[in-house]
């Protein structure tokens, strides 16, 4: 299975989605009133919903869309938060962690949501639902035991829930059809014209059953036709003229599709069907037993997905700190033991010191974890959504190999789905106008990730349209982010950041992929949680770019320790170029500033000892300067010190909350012998 | 009626006794290496390793403007936790632990003149003993720390 990399993600991030719907449910009963909790269950929701399209589990993101349709009424205060309209949401909450723990055990995620989509449907109407037959579920799994007649129907199979609902709209008035579609030969995209075709279809009825099935239909898996059974209040014509909008359809039949009259023809083959049933039964071969072998199946599958636990980060963190107090009490034995000079002593300590060094990589390796395995399921995600919306998309990622603190890592993933999403439907244009616009019909997408100083930065960058900034200003003034005084003064950033606001989207529908203007605020709000920052910039016509700025919280970076005076410094690996041992009569001075000729360049030169005030018992009269020389984007600087001590692997720690924006101190760390050395923030030295 | 009690760590700073309510006590410790953090008011002596968290410490000789002595045996780090804050405040000793009913404490005295009593939260008087309360967030406190910050700046 292709998915198998991501799939345990995958479990663990919809198990914590679920666990949050559930809490949010719950406290939503108890104060029906609040709307700022349907707010977080539909995020959860949508959050799902896309996590299980994109990994192609149809049904979860079925009855996922359902359920987000009802908590968006409710948010819009179209549906009065009531115990029946709670039932079903639990139910529906129920439903998605049965299919869920089937996926992490192994299962294929397919489950018959049909029953309860219908609820939900209902009440997104404002219907009552009625209780229904539990037999339902048992039916429509015979169904698939069944194999098709071969009548001329296609919809020789529908199952009494399929039939409960074509009898129930007849009775409140709404018509059903049975739609033919031919598409034409020569159609390309044969899934996304089916997917248009369905897409209209959703938008004036429900579509009860298709032949071939959804799946089917969205793998190509037919030939050039296929059925579907509409449930709908628009008329005929309506349908008809509807369909026949999208391009490449051959022909289109639309019949009303007569219940009743399926109903009899099928009494007869049903009755016999129940007698063979209950003979089953007499023999003790219940239907229970007929599910057992899919589950021996699916025990066989178990082993496939590695089993993990997720542990708090907090509890890492005191482990981590318990485990740097032995490091230094480690010192201290070894130091104790050399001088005792006892054999039996000095083993024990080395083989201390050997596990506790496994230990060490073990602790500090479980807290990084390498941006590939958010990025690897984008891929797939972009081609499925390219795919949808008919653009064409090369997508390219680079610095994948990027590691993260853990807690990093689980928050990105949302917030970068998004932004991706976003930059498809918004940014990259269709192959049509990309052509009249003279660019290549193929947009290009770009996923980066890279470490610079004390912060890694991910930057998502399209060559789309850009940013309307019209449009922007007009959608946030109409939907009262900003007064229309307010725009006139507004810088283009300031503008690009709008979209970012609550409430505001610039889709001008609501689209499957774009959403319905949760995504950017949410974005923003999870990347400045993280203590992040996230640039916006853009060009009409040639692109945007999202350029999010990460900090290296608790994250092990190498260093070069440096002694300046008697005070010791370490200088982060990533940002320095070499060291150099420069003699003094090789310092020239500009503008009265020292500077030193690096390789060609000029680079001025930074005294630590001055910035920093170390105090210094007597001025020592040196010949050569010790250089380390540091860059920020292309500008560079030497950094003088007194001597260069070596490379380490160090924990990077924060100074605490009292001792905030220190200048050109980006951290702490301490060092094998217990002391404290303070990080050097290289960037806030150059300017 | 039974009167309330404030239980306080009592340490001595000059010649005067000073109390801090327990319950924002963490620990206390000897004297040790402090590494300094430059660009920091003078006070601020530093970070220490606490048990693996770098912590903040202040000298509150430094802090109240008394006269600054030589670091002694019985010098110690008063760790205090305020508002998800953990600073170390360096005292010439700490020895005591004691219970101060509520009705012993006053305000503190009023004096012409006295800007910086702010952080005294009150005094109180056990037989012979006086006791200075301190109030630990305005010893703490941030805009005290810009302040001297920008006066350190511009001269």
């Amino acid at each position: 299975m292709e998915n198998n990399q991501y799939l345990e993600v995958f479990i663990d991030e919809s198990k914590e989605h679920l666990q949050a719907m559930n809490d949010q449910l719950l406290e939503l009963e108890k104060n029906p009133a609040e709307l700022s909790i349907v707010q977080e269950i539909f995020r959860s929701a949508h959050t799902l919903k896309g996590m299980s399209a994109t990994m192609g589990f149809e049904d979860l993101a079925n009855l996922t869309h359902k359920m987000e349709n009802v908590l968006d009424a409710v948010r819009n205060e179209k549906i009065q938060v009531d115990s029946n309209m709670l039932d079903i949401v639990f139910e529906a909450v129920e439903y998605l962690e049965e299919i869920i723990f089937d996926i992490a055990e192994g299962g294929d995620g397919k489950k018959d949501v049909k029953n309860i989509v219908e609820k939900l449907l209902q009440i997104e109407k404002g219907e009552v639902p009625q209780e229904e037959n539990q037999a339902e579920v048992a039916a429509s799994s015979e169904q698939i035991l069944e194999a098709e007649l071969g009548t001329d129907l296609p919809f020789n199979n529908l199952d009494e829930f399929e039939l409960t609902v074509l009898q129930e709209s007849r009775e409140r008035h709404f018509n059903n059809f049975h739609i033919h579609v031919e598409l034409r030969e020569d159609c390309l995209l044969k899934a996304a014209r089916v997917y248009m075709v369905f897409e209209i279809l959703e938008q004036v009825g429900e579509v009860i059953k298709s032949i071939p099935s959804v799946e089917d239909l969205e793998e190509e898996k037919f030939d050039y036709d296929f059925d579907v059974l509409l449930v709908t209040k628009e008329s005929r014509d309506d349908v008809y003229k509807r369909i026949m909008k999208v391009s490449e359809i051959e022909r289109v039949e639309v019949n009303a599709f007569n219940v009743n009259q399926y109903m009899e023809s099928k009494k007869q083959e049903k009755s016999a069907e129940q007698k063979a049933q209950m003979k089953k039964e007499e023999t003790g071969d219940h239907p229970q037993t007929n599910t057992k072998s899919p589950k021996t199946q699916k025990d066989a599958k178990k082993k496939s997905v590695s089993k993990t636990i997720r542990v708090n980060i907090d509890r890492l963190d005191v482990l981590m700190n318990l485990f740097e107090e032995l490091v230094i009490d480690r010192g201290r034995l070894e130091q104790i033991s050399y001088e005792l000079n006892h054999n039996d002593l000095k083993e024990t300590v080395e083989r201390m010191s050997r596990i506790s060094s496994d230990l060490q990589n073990i602790i500090l390796t479980m807290r990084m974890v390498p941006i590939e395995q958010v990025f690897n399921r984008f891929p797939r995600m972009v081609r499925q959504l390219a795919r949808d919306l008919n653009k064409k998309v090369d997508f390219q990622i680079t610095g994948q190999e990027t590691e993260l603190d853990r807690t990093v890592i689980d928050e990105i993933g949302d917030p970068l789905v998004h932004l991706i999403r976003n930059a498809l439907d918004h940014g990259i244009e269709t192959p049509e106008e990309r052509a009249k616009k003279g660019k290549p019909e193929q947009g290009t997408l770009k996923l980066k990730a890279y470490h610079s100083g004390n912060h890694v930065y991910v930057e998502i960058e399209d060559d789309g349209q850009g940013i309307n900034k019209e449009k922007v200003i007009h959608k946030a003034i109409q939907n009262g982010v900003i007064t229309a005084e307010q725009s006139q003064s507004m810088t283009d950033q300031q503008i690009y950041e709008l979209i970012m606001a609550s409430g505001f989207s610039t889709a001008d529908k609501i689209s499957d992929v774009s959403g319905r203007g949760v995504g950017l605020d949410v974005v923003k709000n999870t990347i400045e949680s993280l203590g992040g920052s996230i640039t916006i910039d853009s060009r009409p016509d040639e692109g945007s770019l999202f350029s999010i700025q990460l900090p290296l919280t608790l994250s092990i970076i190498s260093v070069m320790l440096v002694d300046v005076a008697d005070e010791r410094y370490a200088i982060p690996l990533s940002s320095i170029i070499e060291t150099a041992i420069v003699k003094k009569e090789d310092i020239m001075h500009a503008h009265n500033k020292e500077v030193i000729d690096f390789r060609g360049k000029v680079v001025p030169l930074v005294h630590l000892k001055e910035v920093f005030e170390v105090p210094v018992e007597q001025d020592e009269k040196d010949d050569l300067y010790s250089i380390v020389i540091v860059r920020k984007g292309d500008k560079m600087a030497g950094m003088v010190v007194d001597s260069f001590i070596g490379q380490q692997e160090i924990v990077l720690k924060s100074l605490g909350n009292y001792l905030t924006n220190v200048f050109a101190i980006s951290g702490a760390t301490i060092l094998g012998n217990g002391e404290v050395a303070l990080i050097v923030d290289t960037n806030a030295l150059i300017k | 009626m039974s009167e309330e009690f404030m239980k306080v760590i009592v340490f001595q700073l000059k010649e005067e006794e000073y109390g801090v309510p327990v319950k924002y006590v963490g620990s206390i410790e000897r004297m040790q290496n402090i590494t300094r953090v430059p660009g920091t008011p003078e006070f601020v002596k530093g970070v220490i390793n606490l048990r693996g968290v770098v912590t903040p410490i202040i000298d509150l000789r430094e802090r109240f403007d008394l006269e600054i002595t030589e670091y002694t045996e019985s010098t110690r780090i008063i760790i205090v936790n305020i508002a998800d804050k953990e600073v170390g405040m360096i005292v010439d000793s700490a020895n005591d632990v004691i219970d101060i009913p509520e009705s012993t404490i006053e305000p503190p005295p009023e004096v012409v003149g006295s800007v910086e009593a702010d952080y005294i939260h009150g005094v109180a008087k056990l037989d012979k003993r006086l006791l200075i309360l301190l109030n630990l967030d305005k010893v703490l406190s941030k805009d005290e720390l810009k302040q001297i910050q920008t006066v350190e700046g511009t001269s």
